[in-house]
């Protein structure tokens, strides 16, 4: 049983906190609310709690465990307590005891359900003029109030997904490896251009491409509202998929969706018959785009031409901290000549976005990403490159909103660019 | 119910957002960073704004015969935050402005919420710092640091917090508002009443604003750690160093439980083997630590020790990290960690360190010790289990000979981190019978009703004559 299905799983995490407090110094939420019950420590003794059975089930105390799941008081803790597994744990028993409130429930639908969310993303895109107005800066704005706050800027919806502009397979003659794409829904359906970058690294880097059109969402929203049973649904979906493609690795562009392939299929598929192994040997295979081409295909750095921009990098936190893919993206970043690299004072802070979070939360997610754009402004690039959509989606909305005219590739779109 | 009423009339003036009653967010400040302490839930958080909203809470206070527990970052280690009667939580976080720095008198004024950290890297700007800095500064405010008297790893040279307080606006347990000292060096007017509120825990007033002396930054610095083959060299080199006229900043004393377990835990390169490593740090004008860093290395050489010098800021780090590692370290080898902070002069510091072994072994505990030995004050930690009644029982006896041995080698029952819940209990053994009635005469002159931070500091009356 992992700690998806049962509290008790972190019962030991939960007793090495020592409540020292350092991670208030981390923890991205605490430093807007200033709050105990935002914070890791506070939120460990609400787990234990609930644990204990001193606190039962309430729409308020489900609240409390939700935040930026961004991983910064992982990394703080002295004690090593692995608050992540806390936290999940905690919002899958909420889940359990509660039920999924009604904006998860719809979320989970539409995720669960490919067709649908194809189906929904695109009438939204055609039906997008009604709905959404063009932003000065680029993007559009909800024209009615969508749930979202009024403010927030929406990229526009790719009118045709990114699976559906390519075949499912791209062949490399005579390649070295060949490789599974999973793309992610962003990557798919939001930022396509970012996906045709990491299909040309790919190849160009002697590779050959899957891009298996049956794929859907990585179920990581799910997990991460705590929304188990569907999630574990999608996670045996695409161990069933992928496994039998006979490929030397999958690929992702985008660290949630890799932490999901890395981690989490291996703990929801725990035990589970037919499922476990199978798990496991994908996670061993999963690797981000960037650590790829650094490390198991290697890029061709001689055909790097120049590319002239002053960028500077963020580092997505379920990248860097999740995936531990740290080093590699500043060191593409460094090989393309041409390229003035500034980096940030705190490239691994989250942006604030974290997924639903920032729909729920608005304000402290603005609040957050702010220090980032202040951040970023202080480096003087006019490009921020990043390795995940989220994280993009939140840094285009806050840089068209406060008019900083700068704008966000991903760092395989930097690679494919100087490749070409 | 006069609960509800006094809630209502909180919200009045606080506004809804900053009156919080969820018990879920209530048990988030049942307790604090102190091990081994009862909990207890407070009746509602109170989060103002100004130090008029403060006044007009304490006011609420007084109506509805609510204790008030002032509250920073909730890192004390004494149990100094713990609501034990319930009433009204008072977090100074959203009160969290450096109002002024001031780079020609070398002075900073301060709301409490401020982090510590936050100030140093705000007068850093100016190459200035703001010496005292507790394992905590990342998190801890300067209120609660005030509030504790809170010491840390350069107290040897730079002294502790009590030096740098020179004005403080305090609002006391009947809601006036009161301010004492100010940005001059020099202040006799009057009783100290600055000291008086420095270390007084919450327990006599809550500060509002606090007007603290910079100094210059060092401009270089040089770090070395020592091994030694056995306590009695180490405690020599600690006196050697300082008797040859050098005051590290640092002094930092490790014994072989804590070295073993920070080497187990986090795998930073310590000399595992030795009996006790001293981790020493010179800093001031770069000739200065070149000659100082010369004198500590020949010191601890002729006291049998063998020296490391880190070269560069990665090693330094390193170093540092393995020193902080130590708590959380030993915090998790057992389930429970009785963290004890006696202090000694210099002079006993090898004495007190054989004092703790032998008290380890007389009761059969894990006792590791490390802390500031150039300060003298060691940090005791017992490793045992709660849960474990006999093991507890040998557990209060020893912590209580900690205390007598180190008073009567002419020590104290805390150096930094303050009475609190904690060492109440103890306290007429340092006071005396007349000198704790002195406390309580003080706590009743300040605070009659006795609502501030009840159940601390002052044993049994708590200041009820
Ligand atoms: C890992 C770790 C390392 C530490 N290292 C050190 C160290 O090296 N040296 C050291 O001395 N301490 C150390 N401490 C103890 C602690 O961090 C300090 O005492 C710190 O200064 C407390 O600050 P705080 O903001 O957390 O105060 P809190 O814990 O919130 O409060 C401390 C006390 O002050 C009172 N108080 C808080 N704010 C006010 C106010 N504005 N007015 C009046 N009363 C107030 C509270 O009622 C309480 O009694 C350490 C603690 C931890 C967890
Ligand atoms: S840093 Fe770790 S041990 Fe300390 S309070 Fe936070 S979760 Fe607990
Ligand atoms: S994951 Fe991030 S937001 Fe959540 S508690 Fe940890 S540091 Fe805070």
């Amino acid at each position: 049983m992992s700690h998806y299905h049962d509290l008790s799983a972190v019962e030991e995490q939960i007793t090495s906190c020592m409540r020292c407090g350092n991670c208030q110094a981390a923890c991205p939420y605490y430093r807007e609310t200033g709050s105990e019950s935002s914070v890791a420590r506070g939120r460990i003794r609400l787990a234990r709690a609930v644990l204990t059975g001193e606190l039962k089930y309430t729409p308020a105390l489900a609240e409390r465990f939700e935040c930026l799941t961004c991983y910064a008081c992982n990394a703080t803790c002295p004690c090593g307590v692995k608050i992540d597994k806390v936290l999940l744990a905690a919002r899958a028993a909420m889940v359990r005891e509660g039920g999924t409130p009604a904006l998860k429930k719809l979320m989970a639908i539409a995720l669960k359900n490919q067709r649908l969310l194809d189906l929904g993303f695109k009438t939204t895109a055609r039906a997008k003029g009604l709905f959404l107005k063009p932003h000065p800066a680029g993007g559009l704005s909800p024209r009615f109030p969508l749930g979202l706050e009024l403010r927030r800027v929406v990229p526009p919806l790719s009118p045709k997904p990114f699976r559906g502009q390519v075949r499912e397979s791209v062949p490399v003659p005579g390649a070295g490896k060949k490789v599974a794409f999973f793309t992610g829904c962003l990557n798919n359906y939001v930022y396509p251009s970012t996906s045709h970058a990491v299909v040309e690294a790919l190849t160009k880097s002697n590779v050959s491409v899957l891009i298996p059109r049956e794929q859907h969402c990585c179920g990581a929203p799910l997990v991460i509202n705590g929304v188990i049973d569907v999630a574990e649904e999608m996670a045996r979906s695409h161990v069933d998929l992928f496994s039998g493609l006979g490929i030397d690795a999958l690929v992702v562009a985008c660290g949630t969706c890799g932490e999901s392939f890395k981690r989490k299929y291996v703990d929801l598929l725990d035990g589970a018959p037919g499922y476990a192994n199978r798990a496991r040997e994908l996670a061993a295979k999963t690797y981000d785009i960037g650590d790829f081409v650094c490390n198991v295909a290697p890029f061709d750095r001689k055909r790097l031409r120049e590319v002239a921009m002053k960028v500077t990098y963020h580092e997505p936190c379920h990248l860097g901290r999740g995936l531990g893919v740290t080093a590699e993206p500043v060191e593409i970043i460094r090989s393309i000549p041409g390229l003035d690299f500034i980096p940030l004072k705190e490239p691994n802070r989250c942006c604030g976005n974290a997924g639903s979070f920032s729909f729920t939360h608005y304000d402290v997610s603005y609040n957050i990403l702010k220090r980032k754009l202040t951040d970023v402004a202080g480096t003087g690039a006019e490009t921020v490159i990043t390795g995940c959509g989220a994280c993009r989606m939140q840094l285009e909305d806050g840089i068209a909103q406060e008019g900083l005219g700068k704008k966000v590739f991903h760092t395989a779109e930097i690679l494919a660019l100087a490749l070409r | 119910m006069s609960l509800t009423k006094a809630i209502l009339d909180l919200r009045a003036i606080l506004g809804k957002e900053n009156v919080v009653t969820a018990k879920e967010d209530l048990l988030c400040y049942s307790f604090d960073a102190t091990a081994g302490m009862p909990e207890h839930l407070p009746d509602v958080l109170v989060t103002p704004l100004s130090v008029k909203q403060v006044a007009e809470v304490v006011k609420v206070a007084n109506r509805y015969k609510l204790p008030v527990y002032p509250r920073g970052s909730g890192t004390n280690l004494s149990g100094g935050t713990v609501p034990i009667r319930g009433g009204i939580v008072l977090s100074l976080l959203k009160m969290n402005k450096i109002l002024e720095v001031d780079p020609e008198n070398f002075v900073a004024i301060v709301q409490p919420g401020v982090i510590i950290q936050t100030l140093n890297t705000t007068v850093a700007a100016y190459g200035l710092i703001y010496p005292p800095d507790p394992g905590s500064m990342a998190t801890a405010t300067m209120g609660g640091s005030v509030a504790e008297c809170s010491g840390g790893l350069r107290g040897l040279k730079y002294g502790v917090t009590r030096d740098y307080v020179m004005g403080l606006e305090v609002v006391l347990a009947n809601g006036d508002v009161v301010r004492f000292g100010g940005k001059t060096v020099k202040n006799v007017t009057a009783y100290d009443m600055v000291r008086l509120f420095t270390g007084s825990e919450g327990t006599l007033g809550i500060i509002t604003e606090i007007i603290v002396r910079l100094i210059p930054a060092p401009e270089a610095r040089k770090t070395m750690l020592a091994s030694f083959k056995d306590l009695t060299s180490a405690g020599n080199s600690i006196l050697g160093i300082i008797q040859s006229k050098v005051i590290p900043a640092t002094m930092e004393i490790m014994d072989r439980v804590t070295m073993e377990t920070v080497e187990n835990h986090a795998h930073v390169g310590l000399p595992t083997g030795a009996e006790a490593i001293l981790l020493v740090e010179v800093d001031g004008i770069p000739e200065v630590v070149r000659r100082e860093a010369a004198t500590v290395r020949k010191v601890i050489t002729r006291n049998g020790g063998t020296v490391k010098a880190a070269a560069d800021d990665r090693e330094r780090d390193q170093l540092w990290a393995a020193r902080r590692a130590a708590l959380p370290a030993l915090a998790q080898k057992r389930p429970t960690t009785i963290l004890e902070d006696a202090t000694v002069p210099r002079s006993k510091i090898t004495d007190m360190l054989l004092a703790i072994q032998d008290i380890g072994r007389r009761y059969k505990l894990t006792i590791g010790a490390f802390g500031h030995a150039g300060d003298g004050n060691l940090h005791p930690t017992i490793l045992t289990d709660a849960r474990d009644s006999e093991e507890m029982e040998r557990v209060h006896q020893a912590v209580d000979e900690i205390f007598k041995a180190a008073l009567a080698m002419g020590g104290t029952l805390s150096g930094e981190h303050g009475i609190g819940m904690a060492k109440a209990r103890y306290l007429p053994w340092e006071f005396g019978e007349k000198g704790v009635q002195l406390l309580q005469k003080i706590k009743e002159a300040l605070d009659p009703g006795c609502i501030l931070n009840p159940g601390k500091l002052i044993p049994r009356g708590e200041g009820q004559v």
